[in-house]
């Protein structure tokens, strides 16, 4: 990819409200310790709210790039950072609507790893399909 | 071989080709020559014929072809357009040119998977038709890792051609080609151009046809050869046009002599076609025991961290110090970058950048991240790190101050850090430019003496950020350009597949607003990529 700070955080809730909603819709109904669509979608919402600062964090890392370019791989490991921090805090009640501890682990790990991982490949192409302009605007959607 | 002057680099598009024997009737008149807007009656008078097409596009490299691509999946019928051209292809020229420079069908290219000159979206890229085609994953590990473990992923040459031939059958291509060299556009008087075709012999009745019309497109490439000053010297002054070559000219024979016997060859320029050609050096080396020793002259001897102004630790006339932000690695000689610019000209943050500069501004920063520069390759790197343990690859820092033919060899003066140094070698193989102004090209400096065009801070065709070429309008007609001679405009990146689609996205985008075509949205973009995906016509 080849964000600007701009593009980057068009994608990214462009991408968690589109792709990110529908999975969850779809995928709540089966995670295991069967949470509730609220449960799943304050998650979502969680996401979401602390993506917009790791993006601005990784823009700032884009910075030391002389390319300026964000590798695919970065696209797909930033799961692990982002994915530890949502879980710490759902897990520990830090999260407004959510009580400690009452989130199934691997019903967190399946919902937010599938999220990822079709956020991470319709990036890297099919996104260039109905949008020829995103591309090479740095990644914005307006 | 060809002459500079001439209007392409592919020694077959001679321009005398296309100048009959016999005078025949119409053809420019001394009055049209002196008129900057020409009159339907003007041209009629002179005898040329007039075909009225709304859009021409001149060059029919691939400039011209990721333009009328787009437009046709912008609903353009093949009547509407014309492609005035030398070539039988698009890539003719492009494949001459890395063919003789060392990449055959076979080798890879410098650009990387998503620049797909015969796909808009670039989706699939380049290793996912690579992975299905050839059902292996090693292209997609390749685009995963790349540039942190792997290099970059990039197509081989002759998957870029098949495909490029696929596209083009698909789009009618050839309804749209003229054959002919174009000898001039100049405004027409109550709006649009005319462009003057001169067709090859036998082709037409009259020594030039007229094609007038709304839109006109300039994608020429580049402008012509440029030898080094001395070297082109001393091929006039010795006649000797075997021992000294340039990379861009076919030069098989080096290799074959090299092969047969033990000699020494000067590799001048630190670009990607001086890697290139150290590596046919090299492969030849180990695949048929050639004795080569070879001599790498660097003007300029990059040795850490540099930016286009040269090396951090060095002397850097008007370039401050490098920036923290804006520092790319280099060693043993090389500056190391994976493209021709760093990667976000194409799409990014240094695209946004340059988009909002002007003037001394651009011109600046165009300075600090150009210079010349290759890739870092492992096979590259392994190579050249044999050759200096083994002692057959030495490094030469300097510029040659005189040359003088010396037996079968030529005797070069190099001054150096040291002092002048003299260097006897059986080659010399240039790999340092390619780019001659455009005012070399006739049809360019047409258009800068009595179009309207002017020059940009880096020299070029001075273009608007939708390509327009500044000063050109007429009427309701407008003039667009891309490709190498519009480098230095709101868009760095211009001279490359990629490059050109940006290019083409943004004309299109121009002309849909005049109506000329339909806007590509999210549905027809959708609908014309299934079809793209089919094989069927756009
Ligand atoms: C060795 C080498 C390797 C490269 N590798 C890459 C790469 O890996 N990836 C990449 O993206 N880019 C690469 N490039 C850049 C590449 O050349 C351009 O991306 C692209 O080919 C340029 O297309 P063009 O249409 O501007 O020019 P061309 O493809 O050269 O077409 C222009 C044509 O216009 C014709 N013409 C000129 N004057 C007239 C006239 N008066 N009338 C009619 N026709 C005329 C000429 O025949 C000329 O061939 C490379 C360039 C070189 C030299």
């Amino acid at each position: 990819m080849l964000p600007t700070l701009n593009g980057r955080l068009q994608t990214r809730i462009f991408m968690l409200v589109v792709f990110g909603s529908l999975v969850t819709l779809v995928l709540t109904p089966v995670l295991p310790g069967d949470p509730d669509h609220g449960t799943t979608f304050i998650i979502l919402a969680t996401v979401l709210v602390l993506g917009i600062v790791w993006e601005l964090i990784y823009h700032g890392i884009q910075q030391f790039r002389w390319e300026k370019d964000w590798p695919t791989m970065f696209g797909l490991i930033t799961i692990l950072n982002e994915g530890a921090l949502v879980w710490l805090l759902v897990d520990a009640g830090v999260v407004p609507g959510i009580d400690e501890g009452s989130v199934p682990f691997w019903a967190f790990f399946i919902d937010f790893s599938v999220i990822w991982f079709v956020i991470w490949v319709w990036t890297n192409g099919p996104m260039r399909v109905p949008l020829i302009r995103w591309r090479f605007f740095g990644g914005r959607i307006v | 071989m060809s002459e500079p002057a001439a209007a392409s680099v592919v020694p077959t598009t001679d321009p005398s080709t296309y100048l009959p024997s016999q005078p025949i009737s119409g053809d420019l008149t001394d009055q049209m020559l002196q008129t900057d807007f020409w009159t339907d009656e003007l041209v009629a008078a002179a005898g040329i014929p007039i075909v009225d097409i709304p859009f021409v596009t001149i060059g029919g490299g691939i400039g011209s072809f990721v333009t009328v691509d787009y437009l046709r999946i912008a609903g353009v019928p093949t009547s509407q357009m014309r492609v005035l051209s030398t070539l039988d292809f698009p890539w003719q020229t492009y494949e001459y040119l890395t063919r003789v420079s060392q990449v055959p069908r076979p080798e890879r290219i410098r650009s990387d998977s998503a620049s797909r000159p015969d796909n808009i979206w670039g989706f699939p890229s380049y290793a996912v038709s690579e992975a299905i085609q050839k059902k292996t994953l090693a292209p997609l590990w390749s685009v995963f890792a790349e540039p942190i473990f792997t290099d970059y992923y990039t197509p081989k040459a002759g998957h870029v051609f098949e495909n490029l031939e696929r596209e083009s059958n698909r789009i009618a291509y050839n309804e749209m080609l003229v054959k002919g060299l174009v000898r001039i556009v100049r405004r027409r008087y109550g709006g649009g151009y005319f462009t003057i075709l001169t067709p090859p012999e036998g082709a037409s009745a009259t020594k030039r046809v007229a094609f007038r019309s709304q839109y006109v497109h300039i994608a020429v490439g580049y402008p012509g050869l440029k030898f080094l000053p001395e070297l082109q010297r001393y091929r006039t002054e010795n006649n000797d046009y075997r021992h000294i070559v340039n990379a861009y000219e076919a030069h098989e024979h080096v290799y074959e002599r090299l092969v047969q016997t033990p000699s020494t060859v000067l590799v001048r320029g630190g670009g990607i076609v001086a890697s290139r050609i150290l590596q046919r050096l090299m492969d030849d080396r180990e695949k048929y025991g050639a004795q080569t020793n070879i001599v790498h002259l660097f003007r300029t001897y990059i040795n850490g961290t540099n930016d286009g102004y040269g090396n951090e630790g060095d002397a850097r006339p008007g370039g401050g110090r490098t920036r923290t932000f804006m520092r790319r690695r280099g060693e043993n000689g090389w500056a190391y970058q994976g493209f021709n610019y760093p990667k976000s000209v194409w799409g990014g943050q240094l695209k946004a950048q340059v988009r909002k500069l002007d003037g001394e501004q651009r011109a600046e920063l165009y300075k600090r991240m150009g210079g010349t520069n290759t890739p870092w390759r492992k096979s590259w790197q392994r190579q050249m790190n044999q050759g200096r343990r083994e002692g057959w690859y030495n490094v030469v820092v300097g510029t040659v101050e005189d040359m003088q033919p010396s037996g079968e060899r030529i005797l070069n003066q190099v001054r150096t850090a040291q002092g002048v140094v003299p260097l006897e070698v059986d080659f010399v193989i240039d790999c340092t430019g390619l780019e001659a102004d455009i005012a070399e090209h006739r049809l360019l400096k047409d258009l800068l003496d009595h179009g309207g065009a002017s020059r940009n801070p880096v020299g070029r065709l001075n273009v608007d950020r939708n390509f327009e070429l500044i000063g050109t309008a007429s009427g309701s007609g407008t003039l667009y350009a891309s490709g190498a001679t519009t480098l230095g405009g709101y868009f760095p990146g211009v001279d490359t597949f990629l490059g050109l689609q940006v290019a083409a996205q943004e004309i299109y985008g121009d002309l849909a607003k005049r109506g000329f075509c339909k806007r590509i949205g999210p549905v027809r973009s959708t609908l014309q990529w299934w079809k793209w995906l089919a094989g069927s016509a756009p």
